[in-house]
């Protein structure tokens, strides 16, 4: 819990006080912390040792159903179309969770992708509904009844993806300690023992997918609105790999890891654009190498290291 | 009365290589039965038959007058029956208490995703169970540190927790040292006695059989060839021949 609160505070410092200091960041700030939702999504799969390069998959159709229902139905509140882009992901990882949950790593990791794939092919061919590859606009909606211009809208928006994520972190951290979240991590040690005490590890499995469904979704939606425009690249493949990168960075021993690792995803996204132009990539590379060199459990794992130092106490 | 536990005619055979010949087993409430034999003599397998873990070619398993057979090994269990391994089974990112207490939740029907494990666990029954097992000096570190021994007996624990009425252990003292073991098994017989718990153990050391068990069964080549009180069984000449190599 402790760590939670300073987590939770010192996110909502650096996020408020750099949105504060600089407004132009207002907008990265919004993409970085949506970063953050999805790649916690895939912390908790992290946490029963799976992986999935696909869900960028569930943060496209929270996207696409909001994108659809501002076009549709113009005067939706933005509270509305985020809960409704949310539960489309969840219903998807309902059903593509039963069917998924029967696989185990790689397998696991390929079938989600593969499923992505399919999804991405699909949203760029039907043009007459999903606007091929151009996508589909997201008309800016009111919030809670609120019309906004676009500074207020974007302000708005920071302070609604912050609370969420904060929200967020609480409530995964605290399935994280409960019994069924538990299990799941136990699932990564040893999956043959749960089934010897009766505890069904598929069951379990598809809790956390759903979970890492949901969480992708509300990511989606909230990226869909902030950007005003949805495209079948929000499901690609490239984008499932940035949500893993930064589940990676982050690490999966608490849940403000993800927030934490998005951030400075974000910022190396930036400042290496800006300092190697042309060869951005080879920054976060060789991040990534160093991280997994040096820190194998992430920045969370620093955590971990000194409860091990303090004799388990957490 | 029904037996605990009872094969009928307990057979798989993988092509030519029959590994289970038609078994016929009884076990009746409240044994501790010693299994014997060489490896590769078919107890494993006979275990992993009864729990769920293989299918068997042909025959019948019932538990508690129960057909379990071809049942999957989360069902037996929640039927009570657990069983350790020859090779601890635990959860090493977790700690020795946290491990203890997931296995008494395993018994609800649906694990709570809200409140925090230490809180749903029943602490006095896992309290009971470490100081059982005495390993309650150690119930906050990580499974990981513990040495082989101690896993062992983490491992019978986290079946006690579950409260079966029946515990097999496979080789409950294999890869602990000598001067250990009759540690380790009075440990587990004071627990098993006290729990009143039925139990089948593998086990290779004379001794211990001798001491612990109130029967003994002793496989040769996929059958029981011997079966009785430990004194006879042990003293069969086949047995000898056979299975201890005097």
């Amino acid at each position: 819990m402790r760590y939670t609160i300073y987590g939770a505070v010192a996110l909502s410092v650096v996020v408020l006080g750099l949105a504060a200091a600089f407004p132009w960041l207002k907008l990265p700030l919004i993409l970085a912390l949506c970063y953050g939702l999805a790649a916690l999504g895939i912390v908790v799969l992290l946490r029963a040792g799976q992986i999935s390069f696909g869900h960028a998959m569930y943060a496209c159709i929270a996207g696409y159903v909001v994108a659809y229902l501002s076009q549709r139905f113009p005067h939706l509140d933005g509270f509305a179309l985020i809960g409704l882009g949310t539960l489309a992901s969840l219903v998807a990882g309902m059903l593509i969770g039963a069917f998924v949950v029967r696989y185990r790593e790689i397998f696991f990791g390929m079938l989600n992708l593969a499923l992505s794939m399919v999804l991405f092919t699909l949203l760029g061919k039907f043009y007459a509904y999903t606007g091929g590859t151009d996508g589909l606009r997201v008309g800016r909606p009111t919030l809670l009844g609120v019309e906004l211009a676009r500074n207020g809208f974007e302000t708005a928006l920071l302070v609604l993806v912050l609370v969420c994520s904060l929200l967020v972190i609480w409530g995964v951290q605290r399935y994280f300690r409960s019994s069924a979240g538990e299990a799941l991590m136990a699932m990564k040690s040893n999956e043959m023992r749960l089934e010897y005490l009766g505890i069904s590890a598929k069951k379990l499995l598809w809790q956390g997918y759903v979970l890492s469904a949901g969480l992708c979704g509300l990511s989606g939606a909230l990226f869909g609105l902030s950007q005003g425009l949805v495209t079948p690249e929000m499901g690609y493949w490239l984008r499932s790999g940035e949500f893993v990168f930064i589940a990676i960075l982050g690490g999966s021993g608490h849940a403000v890891g993800a927030f934490v690792g998005a951030l400075l995803y974000e910022f190396l996204k930036m400042y290496a654009a800006v300092l190697v132009s042309g060869a951005w990539q080879l920054l976060l590379g060789a991040t990534l190498i160093v991280i997994i060199y040096f820190l194998p459990s992430g920045l969370t794992g620093l955590l971990r290291k000194r409860r091990a130092a303090l004799g388990g106490e957490q | 009365m029904s037996s605990l536990l009872q094969t009928r005619g307990l057979t798989l055979a993988f092509g030519g290589l029959v590994v289970a010949n038609g078994i016929d087993f009884n076990l009746e409430e409240g044994e501790r039965l010693a299994v014997i034999g060489q490896n590769g003599a078919g107890k494993t397998t006979f275990i992993n038959i009864c729990t769920g873990l293989i299918r068997p070619t042909a025959g019948q398993v019932s538990f508690a007058g129960t057909d379990i057979t071809g049942r999957s090994p989360r069902h037996i269990v929640r039927q009570g029956m657990a069983r350790s391994f020859q090779l601890p089974q635990l959860f090493l990112d977790h700690s020795v208490r946290q491990c203890l207490e997931l296995a008494g939740m395993a018994r609800q029907p649906r694990l709570p995703f809200w409140r925090p494990l230490r809180r749903s666990a029943d602490g006095a029954a896992v309290d009971r169970v470490l100081e059982l097992v005495s390993l309650a000096e150690r119930q906050h570190e990580p499974v990981s540190n513990l040495p082989e021994g101690q896993r062992k007996l983490l491992d019978v624990a986290m079946s006690l927790m579950l409260q079966p009425r029946l515990l097999i252990m496979d080789e409950p003292t294999s890869g602990v040292s000598s001067e250990e073991k009759h540690g380790v098994m009075e440990i587990l017989m004071r627990a098993l006695d006290e729990q009143k718990v039925t139990a089948i153990f593998v086990e290779h050391d004379v001794d211990i059989v001798r001491r612990y068990a109130t029967r003994v069964a002793a496989w040769i080549s996929g059958g029981i060839a011997a079966d009785g009180k430990p004194d006879a069984v042990l003293a069969d000449p086949t047995v000898q021949r056979q299975v201890l190599g005097v």
